[in-house]
Order: C-alpha cells, then structure tokens, then sequence
C-alpha cells in the first residue's frame, strides 16, 4: 500500500494531476477573500455589472471579463470551484455509499436477493445517464439540489457491480471462513472482513467519477435544467456564450473569454482528476506491473 | 449459444417493464393536471372544459395499479398526447425528429469506430515512445474536455471566426430551398442520403459541410475511450505466442500486426463500441443544441426547458428500450466473435 502511494507521488502525471486540485481546493477555501461578495448572505449569486447583454473583454474591475448579462466570470469561476466540489463530493460520495450497500448486500447473501439487485441495477442502466438526469431534474424542478438528487439516483449502479465482483472473489478466501467458524456475526465479517479488502477499487473508481461527474453537472447547467441562471456554476456561465460565437467584422474571435476561461476551468479540474485516476489504475492493474506494458 | 440467446430474451421483457416502471415512478411526481397534458391531443381540446372534470374522464385520480395498467396499454399504442415544445402530436414529432438524430448518428458511428481503433493501434505499436504517449495525453484531455465546450470552440473557429467553412443548422438556405421543391423526392429525410439518391451533390456537399463538426464532437470523448481499450487489448495480443510465432517464421511486421494481432484484439474493442453507439443519444442531447440540429436531442431539451412531460416521457422510454437491444445484440456478438467465451 505504501509502495503504491509512493509510486503516485513520483508519478508526473499524477503529480501535475495533485498540483491542480490542490490549487483548486486553495480556491475554493479562499473564494470569500479572492472574490468578495456582495451579500454574503447569497454568496453564490454572481454580480452583474448592468444589464446589457454583449459580453465585455478582460479589463478594469472584470478581470476576465463579463459574459451575457453582464454577469462577472471571474466571480462566477472562482465560487464555481466551491460548486464543483461540491457537487463532485456529494453525488460521487453519496452514491458510492448506496451502490456499496447493495453491491454487498447481493453479493453476501447471493441467491434471489443478489438475482433481484443485479436486475434492479440493470433496469437502471437501461436509461442514458444524461438523458435520465435530465428528466428527473426536470420533473423535480429546475435547481442544483435537484439535479444532484437526479445525478444520485441514476448514478449508483457502477459501484454496486464493482464492489459485488470484489466481494464475490474475496469472499472464498480462507480467512472469511475462519471468521466464520469461529462464530462472528454477519455484520462483523461485511465492516471487519469483506469490506475493508475489497473498498479499495471502489476508492478508485470514485476517484475517476470525480471529474466526470463534474461534467455531466455542467452538461444539465448548460441545457439549461440544473443551476438557476446567475447562479456561480461553470456550466451555467459556459452557457451564456451560445449566442456569442460570432465576433464582429476584424474581430472574429471577439468574444473568446466567454467559452475559454470557464470552459479552461472545468477542463483542467476534470483533467486533474483523471491523471490521479489513470496512474492509480496503471498502478493498482496487476496486468501493468513490472514496468514491461 | 442459441440457448443462450433465448435466456437473454426471456429476461428482455422484465428489464423493459423495469424501465416502464421508472418512469411510470417519475410521472407520479407531478400533479394531475401536469399529467392531463398527456393525454390531450391539441390544445383546441381544452377551451371551454373544466380540468377537474376532464381529469376525472382520464381516471386521473383511480388507483395506481389501475393508471399503471391504463399507461402501458397508452405505452404499447404509442400513445403520449400533445407536444407544447414542439407544438405538434408526440407521435408525429418522433417521426419528424427521428431522421435527423439517426443522420448525425451514423456519421458519427463511422468515425468513432475507425478512428478509436487506428489511433488505439497507433498507440500500442509505438508502445512507450513519443507517439504513443501524445495519443495517451490526447486521451485524457479528450476525456476531459466537455463536448459543449469543444462544440462552442470549434463554431467560434469553423464559422464565425478565422474561416467560415462549417456553418450551424443542417443546410444552407440555398440547399434548403432545393431539398424543399418538388423536384426533390424526399426518400428518408436524412440529407446526404437524399442528396445521394436524387444524385444532387450541391445539396450533398452542403450537408456534408453542415454535419462535419457536430460528428466531430460526438466522436472525439469516445476516440479518447476507445483509444484505451484498443491500446491495452492489442499490447496484450501482440505479447501473444501466436504473434512470436508469425514474427519467427519471418512475416512483414505490418501483416504481423494487421493480420494476427489487431483481429484478435479487435474483440474487446467491437463490444464496447457497440454500447458506445447505443450511447450517441447522450451526446446528440449536447450537440444538436449547439449545432441547432432540429433532432431528438434537442427536442428533448426544448420539452425539458418547457416543462414538456409527455415528450420527455416518450423521450427517455425509446432510450430504455433502445439501450436494451443494444445490450442485448453486443451480448450476442460478444459470443459470437469470441467462442472461448460461454454463458452458462
């Protein structure tokens, strides 16, 4: 375990991958000194500047200008990055829990109830992530709440399989027998036993979902049924920029800010966590040891 | 393997009825006149009635069990009302829109296949030098990089920046005028095939040009995935004895690679592309709203944005049913390309 941390932390990649969410992590805890409110109150409400709607360039006051509505991207960006992790941590965490709950219920009392799981989390499958937290997030009514709720909801099943697998092969070990002949209870052999050797590619799984996650919040945001508008999320600030890809006569890019920095933002946070992510998998794959592939 | 096939139908019914129930389960979270809306067939419907009693005449307020019943018979008939986001019946949308999804589709099926598995063999012959780790950094930032940020950049570029080439929407004005007229029989209403059947390459070029960067930005995340899986499955062949075999009896390099390795590994890569391509409705929901393609997609964030249910509905039920087969055929082809593999 250590060699394999240690293996992370001299890994380029995943050492440009920590550098940029520590970075980001800075941001988000420093937001309130780096971008002040104007009522702290409502902290994620992003300032306009008037009411006009052509986006103003990187200046005086704005410094990475204002998009559609005047609304300011740096202030949107810099308490973006508290959305972000926020909604990363929540529906990534939450629905980590519940997929490992009933991965391990199927998987430790098999028969019918693994049968009747597996099929619940197949039926779950059957609907296009996007498609189906769009929906859900519709019906419930347009917030971020909401579409966390949605994103939750259809976003448990990957664990629940994962953990299942791992279980089933861990299981069958000399040791869970052991434990159970000398009478430990069920509960105890799942939180002593089973669980703490077969978490960990759930861990990295997470990890990966991290980013993705961050994605598909923004995707709900920009189509307009996530966060309300005005409200600091990068999704929502990208999609201000829709009517701007014409520049003027001369200036064809004008408008370049609008896409490329909320847009830069929510790239490299999902890229820093896929670098963790992809040198954890090398690392923990057995197939990619010894350096050979 | 037909046994097989046979156990995997049989299941088929009950997943489908899991996906009827899910969203039978969502539609309960809205109020009786939410859901009367699906059952009216124009708006002309509603002047001088009373909600409470056509809410009454539909059975709105029976017992669940009842409605459930009533709504896979609505299910089954295709039944799902009046459209407000696209101002038309449901059923008549889906036909109208359908075409245009399944064009973008399979422009964007071709690219995502070829491309992930010739940048996927890039990557493992190259193994460890520069080639291949460009390809790997590609991958990442490719998966990294939201696909309606990509599809706003590359407008910003393509059309309205330095150059003017690949302009939003379907056609041209001009393209349009030539698709609508009479002389131009509309066999399947997507537009290059069209185009190609009434043999007018105006019209084909200019669909051409409108379709070029909306496949790119469907295809682009998935060459970053398929890239992955072609690269670690070919690495794995190539180490292979049977590859070692073919180098010893002095084989060109190129047919070792072409002939014995890439087909083996190909295996692993066909499958998930081919949930992959069941998958393209997720992207077409992003790109036919950047790109204004009158789609799917789009429709459903049109019904989405308007509080459309019933177009939602039918929306999210043909992506169940639809990934199911998908699932189901990629199964079947599993098996089928690689024999070692039973299902007992």
């Amino acid at each position: 375990m250590k060699k394999k941390i240690k293996k992370l932390l001299t890994n380029p990649l995943s050492v440009i991958g920590l550098i940029i969410i520590f970075f980001y992590i800075g941001v988000a805890v420093a937001a309130p000194w780096i971008a002040p409110p104007e009522n702290p109150g409502e902290p994620y409400k992003v300032p306009r500047d008037g009411w006009s709607s052509t986006p103003q360039p990187p200046g005086e006051g704005h410094i990475f200008g204002t998009t559609q509505g005047q609304y300011d991207i740096f202030y949107g960006v810099v308490w973006g990055t508290r959305t972000a992790f926020r909604v990363s941590l929540m529906v990534v965490g939450i629905s980590a829990i519940i997929g490992v709950l009933i991965g391990t219920l199927a998987a430790f009392y098999g028969g019918a109830v693994d049968s009747v799981l597996m099929r619940v989390v197949d039926v779950f499958y059957s609907i296009p992530y996007l498609v189906a937290a769009m929906v859900l997030t519709t019906i419930l009514g347009r917030s971020l709440t909401n579409a966390l709720i949605a994103l939750i909801v259809f976003g448990w099943m990957g664990y629940a399989r994962l953990i299942r697998g791992n279980i089933l092969s861990v299981k069958e070990e000399e040791y869970i027998s052991a434990a159970q002949a000398v009478g430990a209870t069920d509960f105890r052999i799942v939180f002593r036993h089973i669980l703490p050797n077969s978490i960990f590619p759930v861990v990295v799984q997470a990890s990966m979902n991290m980013g993705t996650i961050v994605i598909t919040a923004a995707t709900l945001s920009f189509l307009g049924v996530g966060a309300q508008e005005g409200y600091a999320d990068w999704g929502q600030m990208i999609s201000f920029a829709r009517n701007w890809i014409l520049g003027t006569q001369g200036d064809t890019l004008k408008f370049w800010y609008t896409v490329l920095i909320p847009g830069a933002a929510i790239t490299t946070f999902c890229l820093s966590w896929n670098l963790i992510g992809d040198a954890f998998r090398d690392i923990m794959d057995p197939k990619m040891q010894g350096g050979g592939v | 393997m037909i046994s097989y096939i046979t156990r995997r139908m049989l299941v088929l019914p009950f997943v489908i009825l899991g996906v009827l129930l899910i969203v039978f389960g969502m539609i309960q979270f809205l109020s009786v006149n939410q859901r009367l809306s699906t059952y009216i067939s124009s708006p002309a419907e509603l002047k001088n009635t009373d909600l409470e009693v056509l809410a009454e005449e539909y059975g709105l307020n029976d017992p669940i069990w009842t409605r459930f019943g009533r709504w896979i018979s609505d299910v089954v008939q295709f039944n799902f009302g009046w459209s407000e986001s696209a101002k038309m019946p449901t059923k008549k949308a889906f036909t109208t829109f359908f075409p245009v999804s399944l064009e973008l589709a399979i422009w964007s099926a071709l690219p995502i296949v070829l491309g992930g598995i010739w940048l996927g063999t890039l990557a493992a012959v190259n193994h460890n030098n520069v080639i291949d780790h460009i390809a790997r950094l590609f991958a990442i930032v490719g998966w990294s990089l939201p696909s309606f940020v990509a599809g706003l950049l590359l407008l910003m570029v393509f059309y309205g920046g330095v150059v003017s080439w690949f302009p939003p929407g379907r056609l041209g004005f001009e393209a349009k005028q030539i698709v609508n007229s009479a002389q131009f029989v509309r066999y399947t209403h997507m537009n290059t095939i069209d185009a190609i059947l009434n043999g007018n390459w105006f019209v084909f070029v200019n669909a051409v040009r409108h379709i070029i960067l909306p496949a790119i930005v469907m295809s682009y995340v998935r060459w970053a995935m398929l890239l992955r899986i072609m690269r670690s499955s070919l690495l794995e062949t190539l180490r292979k004895d049977y590859v070692q075999t073919a180098r010893a009896k002095g084989q060109k390099e190129g047919v070792v690679i072409k002939k014995h390795a890439r087909r083996n590994a190909l295996i692993p890569v066909v499958t998930v592309a081919g949930i992959y391509i069941a998958f393209l409705i997720n992207g077409l929901v992003v790109t036919e709203t950047i790109f204004d393609w009158h789609g799917l997609g789009r429709w459903a964030v049109n019904a989405a944005q308007q509080f459309d249910t019933s177009s939602l509905m039918l929306f999210v039920l043909f992506n169940g049913v639809l990934l199911v087969f998908a699932n189901l055929a990629v199964d079947i082809m599993y098996a089928y390309l690689d024999p070692r593999v039973t299902y007992d």
